[in-house]
């Protein structure tokens, strides 16, 4: 289980997370939704220690990391995944190479199980026959797949999603959305999804949390949230002009 | 008046802050160099890169730095009737300054602004996270290499500089305004003692630190999207060659 409690993160004058508490239980699809800048992104990565916080906690199943360096560190996030908003795949490396990378560098696989592991997840992504192109010669659903493949290739137990569907179409929003379906029935991994994809992302999700002026205003399942009257929640679902959130 | 003070404040407590960061970064960076394990794919990707790729350039810059230093050389030593002494004028400015400076600029210009923009980039779409992520030390697996790299191919290539310059002086010293071939050479190895070959080796070496540390200090920290990466491979050309230069003052003051 991962427990986040009271997180305060600002940066400079700007308050971005300001006191956030919310509990993840295992094997769940956990979506956290919030408008653009909301901090949402920051927050996850608060999850992995990318950033640490001005105040709070961050346990991961009864460890708490934000005071953890060097190796302990590296120990915790060797649980993890991310899947970043831009793919962050290695421009110098072929689509082979960079989903082979974790275990090149982190495992002393031969290179024949290496080989085996990475087709196996290349061919759960639908590119298995895009090994050798790199980064720069695939679509934008294409990089979020090989991404994802790199991702789940050392088998993580928890897996971070930073807007995984940005800037794709509703076709291959659904797409992504139906792979990481699939491959949570199959891999049964924790997934935490920062997301503003309504009302695709309810389908997805077994819980969502809405992250609003740097706190959790609404936790529920996705009917729970879907029939929030709390008019922030309601105005962000609807995407009305008019309400509680200001628009700039 | 009182803007101008707090303006003067803030410029030094942002240098001040700049510093600090850049000197934590360098000693986080030769710690890892003596730790295992080496990234050795990495290693000589940078050795290639910087060394390798940079030899046409230098090749190119140490031939006709020879020649030019040759013709004013000569121009100047023909006032006293010193032409005997070209050879040890050439050997020694190339030897001692010319080389390990000139040629560290032009790597600082070629491979060092080319690092920068690579690390820039790694850092503004989060490659440099992503190794993180993966339980990566970034500095060990990306500055490392490149510290290596820099610090073994600059002496090297500072040497082809001096040897292709010194053939670039001979070329028109003796073959175009005929001074004699055994005077230029003889002249030069009794001038040119080791002291002065070393003394360039530790020029060259200490330069290479110089621009690995500043260019990957100045990609790793990169922000603000195109524009930021692009202003940090401006920075970290410019204080590269600054360095090289303030450092080259007080090592020829220490050395010499």
């Amino acid at each position: 289980m991962i427990r986040i409690v009271n997180l305060r993160k600002a940066f400079g004058h700007q308050q971005v997370l300001a006191g956030v508490n919310l509990e993840i239980p295992d094997g769940a699809i956990y979506t956290v939704i919030g408008r653009s800048g909301a901090g949402k992104s920051c927050l996850l990565k608060h999850l992995i220690g990318l950033l640490r916080p001005d105040q709070g906690e961050v346990w991961i199943d009864g460890e708490e990391i934000t005071s953890l360096r060097g190796q302990a560190l590296n120990r915790v996030r060797a649980r993890f995944g991310m899947l970043f908003q831009g793919g962050a795949l290695f421009d110098s490396l072929s689509v082979y190479d960079n989903v082979a990378f974790p275990l090149r560098e982190k495992t002393r696989l031969s290179e024949a199980v290496i080989r085996e592991k990475v087709q196996e997840r290349l061919t759960q992504v639908g590119l298995s026959d895009m090994e050798k192109k790199f980064p720069s010669e695939l679509s934008g659903g294409m990089r979020k797949r090989a991404a994802l493949a790199r991702a789940l290739v050392s088998e993580p137990e928890i897996l971070l999603f930073d807007e995984p569907t940005t800037g794709l179409d509703p076709i291959r929003v659904n797409a992504i959305h139906h792979l990481i379906l699939d491959l949570h029935r199959l891999l049964h991994f924790t997934a935490v999804i920062v997301s503003h994809e309504i009302p695709e992302i309810f389908s997805l999700a077994t819980h969502v949390a809405m992250l609003h002026e740097g706190v959790i205003v609404a936790v529920g399942t996705p009917t729970e949230i879907q029939e929030s009257p709390d008019p922030v929640v309601r105005q962000f679902i609807t995407g009305e002009i008019e309400g509680p959130i200001e628009v700039n | 008046m009182f803007a101008l003070v707090r303006y003067c404040a803030r410029i030094t407590d942002q240098t001040l802050r700049e510093m600090g960061r850049m000197g934590i970064f360098l000693s986080v960076a030769l710690l890892h160099v003596f730790l295992p394990p080496v990234p050795g794919t990495q290693f000589l990707r940078r050795l290639h890169f910087i060394g390798t790729r940079s030899l046409l350039l230098i090749v190119f810059t140490g031939a006709f730095t020879g020649m030019v230093v040759a013709f004013q050389g000569y121009i100047a030593l023909r006032r006293f009737g010193g032409e005997a002494f070209l050879g040890p004028g050439v050997g020694l400015s190339l030897i001692r300054e010319l080389g390990p400076v000139l040629s560290a600029l032009m790597i600082a210009a070629r491979a060092g602004s080319a690092l920068t923009a690579e690390i820039g980039i790694m850092r503004i779409t989060e490659q440099i996270d992503a190794l993180e992520v993966m339980a990566l030390n970034p500095i060990k697996y990306l500055v490392v290499p490149i510290v290596l790299a820099a610090v073994l191919t600059f002496p090297l290539l500072s040497s082809v500089f001096v040897v292709v310059g010194i053939y670039g002086g001979f070329l028109v010293g003796v073959k175009l305004l005929g001074v004699s071939s055994g005077a230029y050479f003889s002249q030069m190895s009794s001038a040119v003692t080791s002291d002065d070959i070393w003394s360039g080796v530790a020029k060259s070496l200490s330069f290479g630190l110089i621009v690995a540390w500043v260019c990957c200090f100045k990609g790793f920290y990169a922000d603000r999207g195109a524009e930021g990466v692009s202003h940090a491979t401006t920075q970290a050309v410019v204080m590269s060659s600054v360095l090289i230069l303030v450092w080259d003052y007080f090592l020829t003051s220490v050395l010499f």
